[in-house]
């Protein structure tokens, strides 16, 4: 029964998948709506975001730390099962050894002897292991609170909840190795890595901001050169510049 | 004789002061360059103004303004006449050195290193750098792309901050005024222009 539902899914996605390829991620879904979505989201980040993000900065750094290593630590449950569906064995043992000792030795996650092992795992979703089959990454577009995004990334947000260990666990409630949780754990635990992302990230905001002659192409290319960086597992554009082709 | 010496001298020092000669090897320049700009802008007893000025002569000698707006304008460099180019040009150092000074002195920072380098090319050198915030936020890791056409005379020609490339940012952003406004170069002039006048 679960496979009947499953099968026809899976294959329309592969079709749309197939056939948004070849759209380039430069090109807007709905242009007109994603600025006024981005408005939104500016004012949801001035009112709300910024300030807790501000606050949040001020705690001592051991606090601090210690949320961005636990927060950072379960989102490595997602990478796992990305990094088996990419055949990226390397980076598998990198993440399930990065895990297994920080949620151990590392007190739940709250510390990081795994970084200091040499175990920095990269992370990785459903997005990235679609552009790994070279699956492109369709138009551009803002979703509300969630920020930018692509056709691609959008499939792999929902299809990140249903590979991610932890929001088995929390959003559909099963028991995993007698460990349980519910939605608000799931949600709670996006909220504070969103915060620690913004509070990480104040000064490039503001700097990006205050020099941008217009901010939303400045937040696209930055969004999609760093999709594509992760994708390609890469630390970025090194093209050569020919200015006289 | 001792006196014209003594003068001699002094003129090569403070020509040499002035115009901000760095090594010709990529890695040492950025070396160079950036431990210079670190402590010139963590210098209290310099004015903002005078910090300011200072940043505007480093990048006019050290960093490679034409070639960045040419490659920020796209493909409309092949299209525009020459006279909406050089208006383009002149405005547009004028933006970058507006933007690039108030980028560098929102930041503080303590400690530079350059961790290695890779010639692409030999008009391409890319140096590998980590830089570390003065508030106590993780390192920023930096690559410089530096454009090494003659050897004598690097130049920066871009900054990959974080896997970002700023020339590649830059360029996408005015690629979205540009194609809002029927690809007039006069309305991108418009645009730096309103910028500058803020």
């Amino acid at each position: 029964m679960y496979l009947k539902k499953v099968i026809p899914i899976t294959f329309s996605a592969l079709l749309f998948l197939g056939s948004i390829s070849s759209v380039n991620a430069t090109d807007e879904c709905f242009e007109g709506l994603s600025r006024s979505v981005f408005k939104f989201n500016m004012a949801f980040d001035d009112v709300i975001l910024e300030p807790i993000a501000k606050g949040y900065n001020k705690l001592p750094n051991p606090i601090k730390n210690g949320t961005s290593n636990f927060t950072s630590n379960i989102s490595t449950l997602l990478s796992i099962p990305n990094n088996l569906l990419q055949g990226n064995f390397k980076e598998l043992g990198n993440s399930f050894g990065s895990f297994a000792i920080n949620s151990t030795v590392g007190i739940f996650g709250f510390l990081n002897p795994a970084e200091k092992l040499g175990l920095k795992p990269l992370k990785e979703d459903v997005g990235q292991t679609l552009g790994s089959y070279g699956i492109g990454q369709g138009c551009y577009y803002v979703l509300p609170i969630l920020g930018p995004t692509t056709i691609r990334d959008s499939i792999g947000i929902i299809a990140d909840t249903f590979v991610d260990p932890f929001a088995h666990v929390t959003i559909r409630e099963k028991e995993l190795l007698s460990i349980s949780g519910n939605n608000i754990d799931y949600y709670s635990l996006k909220g504070t890595a969103a915060v620690d992302f913004r509070s990480d990230n104040l000064t490039n905001f503001e700097s990006l901001e205050k020099n941008s002659i217009d901010l939303y192409s400045s937040m696209k290319s930055v969004y999609l050169q760093s999709r594509e960086n992760k994708v390609g597992n890469s630390d970025g554009d090194q093209e050569d510049w020919d200015l006289d082709k | 004789m001792k006196r014209i010496s003594t003068f001699i001298i002094l003129i090569l020092v403070i020509f040499n002061g002035a115009a901000f000669s760095y090594s010709s090897d990529p890695k040492e320049f950025v070396l160079e360059l950036v431990n210079d700009a670190i402590n010139k802008l963590s210098d209290k007893s310099i004015t903002n103004e005078e910090k300011s000025r200072y940043v505007e002569e480093i990048a006019k000698e050290n960093v490679d303004i034409n070639a960045l707006g040419l490659y920020t304008l796209g493909e409309l460099r092949k299209s525009s006449n020459k006279e909406d180019i050089n208006k383009y040009q002149k405005t547009f150092e004028k933006y970058f050195l507006k933007s690039l000074t108030s980028r560098l002195t929102d930041y503080s920072y303590s400690k530079f290193e350059v961790t290695m380098s890779e010639q692409k090319s030999s008009n391409y050198t890319i140096v590998n750098s980590k830089i570390k915030p003065e508030d106590g936020n993780p390192e920023i890791k930096i690559d410089w792309r530096i454009y090494t056409k003659n050897p004598d005379k690097p130049l920066i020609r871009d900054l990959i901050v974080e896997g970002l490339s700023l020339a590649r940012t830059q360029k996408e952003e005015f690629a979205s005024i540009l194609s809002s406004n029927n690809n007039d170069i006069n309305s991108l002039i418009s645009k730096l222009e309103e910028f500058l006048n803020n």
